[in-house]
Formats: structure tokens, C-alpha cells, sequence
């Protein structure tokens, strides 16, 4: 059914036609439309049956999933930003115990300092948690993504994030197609746990492990997660078959096939970039774009394959390992290794700044006319000259003060100002 | 102002378009500037960024024309349309406009206008129904699919104010065009 709604409405309305059984989740922008939405409708027997979890905090709404999981509930919850990292031990223990949860991540940034606003640190900080990760493009995706998460999840008995872009995906209201009850019932069928607290035949789930076998136990999770590469590709091939539309899968190449040039990126930023892809094919410029839209387990091979071709690509991420460069770049780059692309790591949209069309196109011609050094982390848009009166403060005195007030200052930002 | 962008993209898709809607991000206080972008396409919409050159402005609060730059980016060509019962020249607007085509210039009282139908100071659908009248010949959207759009998000004698106060600004707007393009 096609519906003009907000993307927070959209996810909602679809996780209930999941029929989770255990919602428990902290309420922290911008996922809380998501949860006020899927709480209301817990209230109203909407979803049914089902229990909604009030709890005290991230790490406490993850515990009571994990302890719901195990007792055989399909269940959900939806953080950001530092409720993520709060949730951070259980995030582990979910899955080290192989819990099936499905949780929407609405991405923001990490403070300090602190931000509500967009970009991927949140994710990207729990990329090794042992978490399946998928990153939504649109708000249609984001929707049709929960419904073969929980299918993946529930197949392989590995937890899954499905990562959205907070606000820029989350608060925008626009056109999505709702799948209908029926739908989802035919295709993601009811939950059958693989392990279960059952007191008519009781087991232990997270028993204690000493070093005889927890190097086994860890491979085997390393184990399915690399199973997870082989699952998605068929998921979304049998989503696309049933829901008439793609979505999901590992990757999704734009106008890759004679590129010279492919820009990886994640999320919703993909668009903008096609738009700006467009305008340079009609100027004859050969390039294309690769989402990677499964970034956990990684697609190594297939990041590979997608961009042998190339000559040059350029990854665009919302989130940095500081003190050491791209994360993502990291990977497209070991991906490459042997092969001759040349491959640019551009930082860009952290805590929420918008990369337009204007900028991509700038960074683009200066990488297709060689302006770019190669080997350094390059951050799109950045200020230099409110980054140098800062070092130069740093330079000059004693007790220089702290960066963010500074700069808010430098740059007569309304929150310097004393109230 | 978030509501009125989500009920023109909701009024556009109605009438088949593709509509993307989205505020600019803040800590959400009552009272604190406010901006939402409202774009609308043939083409599904990939673009993510927030509009800086928009064909059309629309102030609810005129208190904020002297503090923000708010007509940035706007081209010669754009539309504006203000809450206020001053004309431009009268909002020390006057040489500003000179810039533009003045029958796109426009003002309505929307804050008055709901006052009169609903009751209260919320200008937000009824400046709405003023801004069809601009969308309404171009094929964009019409004041009947905003009327719907508006029902839809607010049922009952709330809908019904808002929607009598979007049609009194709706004549009114298009009172002022049509004068406008006389002149």
C-alpha cells in the first residue's frame, strides 16, 4: 500500500506486521518515534500478542531482550548514538550467545562533543560486536529491511541492526510502499528458536567457558557470520520475487559497469551521489557508485569483484577511526589489495553536516584531475581556517581551552553565548 | 512547520507526485527558529541534502525576516509568501522586492485568518492554503487535496477550522495574484 509517511512511521508500522513478541527499548533521538509508535501500538492491541518493555536504560532494554530472545520471543528493540554504546556488553552477549534480536539503529553521531544529529560513528563503533549489519538507503528499504532481518536472524540465529540514517531518514516524511500482513506472514515464517529456555526441557545458555573451548565457540560465531553472505543474497532475491521491488542484499552497483572511477558509500547518501553520477556521465565522465548495504559480515569477494574494474574509487563515510583513517576504506582497501585502483578516503556528514551535490562535485573533479593526495584521510568541507586558529590558540597559550567552545565562538555559533 | 512541509508533501502525493519533507534537525523547543524543507518531483526524489535554492519561500513568522537571512538562495523567479497582514513595503521589504517578479511577493494574514476559523494564533495550514493558491495553477497541488491532506491529519472540528481558514487564504492569495498581474 502505498502511503506518504515519516520513515520513523514507516519502520514502526512494519516491525508490527513482523508480530515481534518482546519489544523492550530506552526512547533516545532520533529513534523515538520509532519506539513511541510500536509502544502505541502494543497499548492499543495493534500488535498482539506482544509485551512492551519499559525499562531504565539501553543496556537494561538489551538485557531484556536478550533474556526474551532466549526464551524463545522474537523480539526487537531500536537505539542511536550513546544508547548503542551503553547497550555495548550486551550487545556481545547477544551475540556470543547467537541471539536472534533485530534492532533498528537510528544513526547519529557520538558525543563529546555532543551532537543529535547524523553520521555513521554509532554503527561503525559496534562494527565487531558480532552483530549483522545492514545499512538502509531509503526510507522504503529501511522499512523492507526489518522484515528480511528478522528472517536472517531467525535462519542463522545471529543478531541484526538494521541502520538507518537518523533524522535525514527518520524524520523525512515521503512516499513508501507498506507491505501488508500477508505479505510478511508469507514470507517470514513464525519463529522456531534454536535454543530456548523451556522449563519442561531445561539447558543453560551462557554457561562459563574456559580456554578448552572458547576459541571454539568464537569460531563458530565467526563461522556463521560469514554463513550470513551466503543467506542475504537469496533473501532479498526472494524478497524482490514476493514484494515485487528490490532491497537488501550485499551491494548494489550504480552505472558501474564501464566505470573508471566508483564511489562507495553507505546509507542514504547514496542518492545524492547518483544525482551527481548522473550530471557527470552526461558530461561523459566514467563513473558509477557501489552501496555497500551489508557491511557485517563483509563482503569481501564481492567488494572485490564489484570494483576490479576501477581505476580510481573514492569511499565516502560518515565515521572515522581516529588516529588511523577510513573504516571503511580500510576494508574496500583490503578488498583491493593487488589490485592497482587507487582508492581516496573522504570523511564526510559527520554530526549531521549535509554533503550536497555542490561539494561531491568538487571532490570528484579534483579526484578525477588528480588533486587529491592519496594516503591521507580527506574530510569534505572541512573549515581550515577555524581548524588553524585553533592550533594556532594551541600554539600560543598555556591553557588554550576547550576546542568545541572555541570554535563555537570563532565561528558566532548562537550555543557559545552565555544565557 | 514540520506539520505544514509533511501536509504539502502529503497533498502533493496524493495528487500523484513524488513529495519529500524533512525539518531542519534541532533540539525540537516550542518558540526556537524552525526551518522544513518540502520538495516535490515527477522523478522519485534521491536527493538528501536540504534545500539552499528553493523556488519557493514560505515565512510564518515575520518576526524572523531582520534576524535570519532567510532569502538566501532564492532566484529572481521564486516565490515568496508571508504571515503577515503588512505588505512588503510596510516590513521594510519594499526595495528587497524589487528584485523579484512582484506578483510572486505575496502576503496573507494567516495568523488572523486562524484566529477568525480556529479560534487560535496557528498559522501553519491556513498559510498552506494561501501557498495553493500559488501550486494549484502550476498543477503542483490544489487547495482540495490540501483540504484532504489536512482532514486526514486532523479529524474532526480542528480539521474542519483549518480547512476553512486554508480556503479564506487560499481566495485570498489568489485575489492578490490576479490583482498583482493587473497592476
Amino acid at each position: 500500500v502505498l502511503r506518504q509517511l515519516e520513515g520513523s512511521q514507516a519502520v514502526a508500522r512494519t516491525v508490527a506486521i513482523c508480530r515481534p513478541e518482546v519489544i523492550s527499548a530506552y526512547p533516545i533521538s532520533p529513534q523515538t518515534h520509532i519506539v513511541e509508535a510500536l509502544s502505541d501500538m502494543v497499548r492499543t492491541g495493534e500488535i498482539d500478542p506482544c509485551e512492551y518493555m519499559m525499562v531504565e536504560s539501553e543496556f537494561a532494554a538489551m538485557s531484556a531482550c536478550i533474556g526474551a530472545s532466549a526464551a524463545g520471543a522474537r523480539t526487537y528493540t531500536a537505539t542511536a548514538s550513546q544508547g548503542l554504546l551503553y547497550m555495548a556488553e550486551a550487545l556481545f552477549n547477544a551475540s556470543g550467545l547467537g541471539l536472534p534480536i533485530v534492532m533498528t539503529v537510528a544513526n547519529r553521531a557520538i558525543g563529546a562533543p555532543i551532537n543529535i544529529w547524523n553520521d555513521h560513528s554509532d554503527a561503525m563503533s559496534q562494527r565487531d560486536s558480532g552483530w549483522v549489519q545492514l545499512y538502509a538507503e531509503t526510507n522504503q528499504e529501511a522499512a523492507d529491511l526489518h522484515i528480511q532481518a528478522f528472517r536472517l536472524a531467525e535462519q542463522l540465529s545471529v543478531p541484526v541492526m538494521v541502520c538507518m540514517d537518523g533524522f535525514i531518514l527518520t524524520h523525512a516524511h515521503e512516499r513508501v510502499d507498506l507491505p501488508t500482513a500477508e505479505q510478511v506472514d508469507g514470507f517470514l515464517p513464525p519463529f522456531e528458536p534454536r535454543q530456548m529456555l523451556d522449563p519442561a526441557d531445561p539447558v543453560t545458555i551462557g554457561a562459563m567457558v574456559g580456554p578448552e573451548a572458547f576459541t571454539e565457540v568464537k569460531y563458530l560465531m565467526h563461522a556463521k557470520q560469514l554463513e550470513a553472505l551466503d543467506a542475504i543474497p537469496p533473501i532479498a532475491a526472494e524478497f524482490e520475487r514476493d514484494f515485487g521491488r528490490p532491497s537488501g542484499g550485499l551491494l548494489r552497483g550504480y552505472r558501474t559497469e564501464d566505470a573508471e572511477t566508483i564511489v562507495v558509500a553507505l546509507g542514504s547518501v547514496l542518492g545524492t551521489i547518483e544525482e551527481v553520477i548522473d550530471e557527470l556521465r552526461d558530461e561523459g565522465v566514467k563513473i558509477g557508485a557501489l552501496a555497500i548495504k551489508c557491511f557485517r559480515p563483509y563482503p569481501l569477494e564481492e567488494v572485490r569483484e564489484a570494483l576490479a574494474g576501477a581505476e580510481r574509487v573514492v569511499v565516502i563515510e560518515k565515521a572515522f577511526a581516529v588516529g588511523a583513517g577510513g573504516i571503511v576504506g580500510q576494508n574496500v582497501r583490503l578488498a583491493l589489495s593487488g589490485l592497482v585502483s587507487r582508492v581516496y578516503d573522504v570523511v564526510a556528514g559527520l554530526g549531521g553536516r549535509p554533503i550536497t551535490r555542490k561539494s561531491l562535485r568538487s571532490l570528484f573533479a579534483d579526484v578525477l584531475e588528480d588533486r587529491l593526495a592519496l594516503g591521507r584521510l580527506h574530510f569534505l568541507d572541512l573549515k581550515r581556517d577555524v581548524v588553524e586558529r585553533e592550533f594556532e590558540r594551541m600554539r600560543r597559550g598555556k591553557r588554550p581551552g576547550p576546542h568545541a567552545e572555541n570554535i563555537l565562538r570563532d565561528i558566532g555559533a548562537v550555543a557559545a553565548r552565555a544565557h | 512547520v514540520v506539520t505544514a512541509a509533511e501536509l504539502l508533501a502529503s497533498a502533493a502525493f496524493a495528487e500523484g507526485s513524488h513529495a519529500q519533507a524533512f525539518p531542519t534537525f534541532g533540539s525540537e523547543r516550542t518558540g526556537a527558529p524552525v526551518i522544513s524543507f518540502c520538495r516535490i518531483d515527477q522523478r522519485p526524489i534521491r536527493i538528501r541534502e536540504p534545500i539552499s535554492e528553493p523556488d519557493a519561500l514560505l515565512v510564518q513568522d515575520p518576526t524572523l525576516l531582520h534576524q535570519v537571512d532567510l532569502f538566501s538562495g532564492l532566484s529572481s523567479e521564486g516565490y515568496v509568501l508571508i504571515n503577515t497582514s503588512r505588505s512588503f513595503e510596510e516590513l521594510g521589504l519594499g526595495e528587497f522586492a524589487t528584485g523579484f517578479r512582484r506578483e510572486r511577493m505575496l502576503t496573507v494574514p494567516a495568523t488572523e485568518i486562524a484566529r477568525e476559523h480556529l479560534g487560535r494564533p496557528l498559522p501553519n495550514a491556513v498559510l498552506l492554503g494561501g501557498f495553493a493558491a500559488i501550486t494549484e495553477p502550476a498543477g503542483l497541488v490544489s487547495i482540495d487535496s490540501l483540504a484532504s491532506a489536512i482532514r486526514e491529519r486532523f479529524p474532526g472540528k480542528l480539521g474542519d477550522g483549518n480547512i476553512a481558514g486554508a480556503r479564506a487564504a487560499h481566495d485570498q492569495v489568489a485575489a492578490q495574484i490576479g490583482g498583482l498581474a493587473r497592476a
